[in-house]
């Protein structure tokens, strides 16, 4: 374990205190809850399979809480492969499977004793592409609250006017609570999304690029809302656009190849990379 | 090089339009010859004592088939009850939890020949499963026959149904923390609600017009349906044993029973493809 956490300060260039705040891969079962700026999700020697086929390699990976890391790298690299073991989304196909190590707040949630629906309320997602339910505006935000939660109505719609607001949504759509979420515009859909994924109360927010399939003008919004939103939430971003992981990322990991080839802090992964394919990928000259 | 005939071409062309419009007309000309008669010679049958009265005697005047209809809407509606839930569970089965394993391959290959076998050996089936082991011809035993017919009907298209859902849907309500069971139930149906109904009516009328298991099982009757558990008056084996009597009423009945029965079919299927129109415009 001291050789999976002593990461080398080259590669990961986490801040110091996130270094020295490592926590233990093993811990008692009183783990709690990390501080901002410490390690909330730690990838300790990852690999990924699809069948036969190896997708990641030893990914090691520290995401510090209350801060946004974006995964970026070219097309199959195995960025978004990476970020559904997080929750382990991947578990619903068969045939993918996972060696090493993810701690949440020092515990690995491949743990047969980690509760796969607990986990998932603590880890949220947003996909690619809006995943409205088809029912109304107001039941999809207070589906997943009554998946997890002994709730009232009133404590019910407090909540789903909480998250609405917390998505910037709730001014849009207060008066067609009762609409399909299928009615909304794609960027309201993505938010609408954001809001039922924030509406359990989880700790960490996974998305996977949430923009790639919406306009410049909505996707400014969710930007926005993503820097609004690391005050609460950790989140881990993947995403296509280098602009967007400069602008709103604290932490960047290049991904290449199933490899974590760079990992540091986005201002200087972007100004004055140590990887030369990190700099190549970055300028432009391949991916 | 030399170029081809472009005048040949051109009557190729249109001797190959031609043929295969032809094929079309025939066909075409067919329905409408089969509607058309069955609407001229079943619409003398149809009156008030025709959806109110039981059949009379030969040789008396008037009567209906009010039992039969009844007894064929029972039937129906109890192999609904039956095969719909199976066919439902099947296909989400197949569609969720099999996908490509071999035993799902398996169960698909067997839906497929289940839906290809002829449905008097599915009458025959049940006969003996059921109206050889209880000693009498049932109401029942004719839904369980129906229902089995339907069953690989309902498994297959509910599959396609729910195939047809987007993967991300699932994902999304997975990564939300609800367990899969509820994911099927909550979303994914939701999701694919309209085209799970439109396969359960497409079934309802692939029964619907169902005689040989009905012969075997249900039998007839000139009596109102009691109980499920004895002989029961359906529609399309009156329409058999009608016809083929030697009485001119007899025969009218049988033509009202046959546009009765056409009309209804078709209405099902007319609704059900509607609605999946509906959907795929909205």
């Amino acid at each position: 374990m001291i050789q999976t956490s002593a990461l080398s300060r080259s590669q990961t260039d986490l801040p110091p205190t996130t270094i020295t705040t490592a926590i233990p891969a093993t811990t008692s079962t009183t783990a709690k809850t990390a501080r901002p700026g410490e390690i909330k999700i730690a990838a300790r020697g990852l690999d990924f399979f699809y069948g036969e086929q190896q997708a990641l390699y030893s990914n090691d990976l520290e995401i510090a809480a209350n801060k946004v890391t974006a995964i970026i790298g070219p097309s199959g690299c195995g960025k978004s492969t990476h970020l559904r073991t997080y929750n382990r989304i991947f578990e619903l196909y068969r045939g993918q499977t996972v060696r090493g190590e993810v701690l949440l707040d020092g515990r690995n949630i491949f743990d047969a004793d980690c509760d796969q629906l607990e986990l998932r309320r603590r880890i949220g997602m947003i996909f690619q592409k809006p995943t409205p339910f088809p029912m109304s505006v107001f039941d999809n935000v207070a589906y997943g609250l009554k998946q997890h939660y002994h709730i009232g109505r009133s404590e019910l719609a407090e909540k789903v006017e909480m998250g609405l607001r917390q998505a910037a949504l709730w001014d849009e759509v207060k008066d067609k609570l009762h609409k399909p979420g299928t009615a909304l515009s794609g960027g309201q859909q993505q938010r609408l999304c954001i809001a039922r994924a924030i509406a359990v109360e989880p700790e960490v927010l996974l998305m996977d690029e949430p923009t790639s399939a919406i306009d410049p003008v909505a996707t400014a919004r969710i930007e926005e809302l993503v820097s609004d939103l690391k005050e609460r939430y950790t989140i881990v971003i993947v995403t296509h656009n280098m602009q967007q992981a400069a602008r709103i990322s604290d932490f960047t990991a290049f991904f290449y190849q199933g490899r974590i080839v760079e990992f540091g802090r986005t201002g200087k992964i972007f100004t004055n990379p140590d990887n030369k394919q990190t700099e190549d990928y970055i300028t432009g000259r391949f991916g | 090089m030399k170029t081809r005939s472009l005048t040949l071409r051109r009557n190729t062309n249109r001797l190959v339009s031609l043929i295969s419009a032809s094929a079309a007309l025939f066909g075409i000309a067919m329905l409408t010859w089969i509607l058309g008669t069955v609407i001229v010679k079943g619409i003398e049958a149809i009156n008030w004592d025709f959806f109110t009265e039981l059949p009379a005697p030969p040789g008396m005047e008037g009567g209906g088939l009010a039992n039969a209809m009844v007894g064929t809407l029972g039937i129906t509606a109890m192999a609904v009850l039956l095969g719909v839930p199976v066919g439902l569970a099947a296909g989400v089965w197949l569609a969720e939890f099999g996908q490509q394993s071999k035993r799902a391959e398996a169960i698909r290959f067997a839906c497929n020949l289940l839906m290809g076998t002829p449905s008097i050996i599915i009458g025959v089936f049940v006969y003996i499963l059921l109206v050889l082991t209880t000693g009498h011809f049932s109401g029942f035993s004719g839904s369980v026959a129906l229902a089995v017919i339907m069953l690989p009907v309902v498994a297959r298209t509910t599959e396609d149904m729910l195939i047809l859902v987007p993967g991300a849907l699932r994902e999304a309500a997975l990564a939300l923390g609800v367990p899969r069971w509820k994911t099927t139930l909550d979303i994914v149906f939701r999701a694919a609600r309209t085209g799970l109904l439109t396969g359960i009516l497409l079934a309802i009328a692939r029964v619907g017009g169902e005689t040989a298991p009905l012969l075997f099982t249900a039998l007839n009757s000139p009596y109102w349906p009691e109980s499920p558990g004895e002989p029961t008056a359906n529609l399309t084996v009156t329409i058999f044993n009608y016809a083929m009597s030697p009485y001119d009423d007899w025969q009218t009945l049988a033509w009202g029973a046959s546009l009765l029965i056409t009309v209804s079919i078709l209405g099902t299927t007319v609704i059900s493809r509607g609605i999946l129109w509906h959907r795929s415009k909205s």
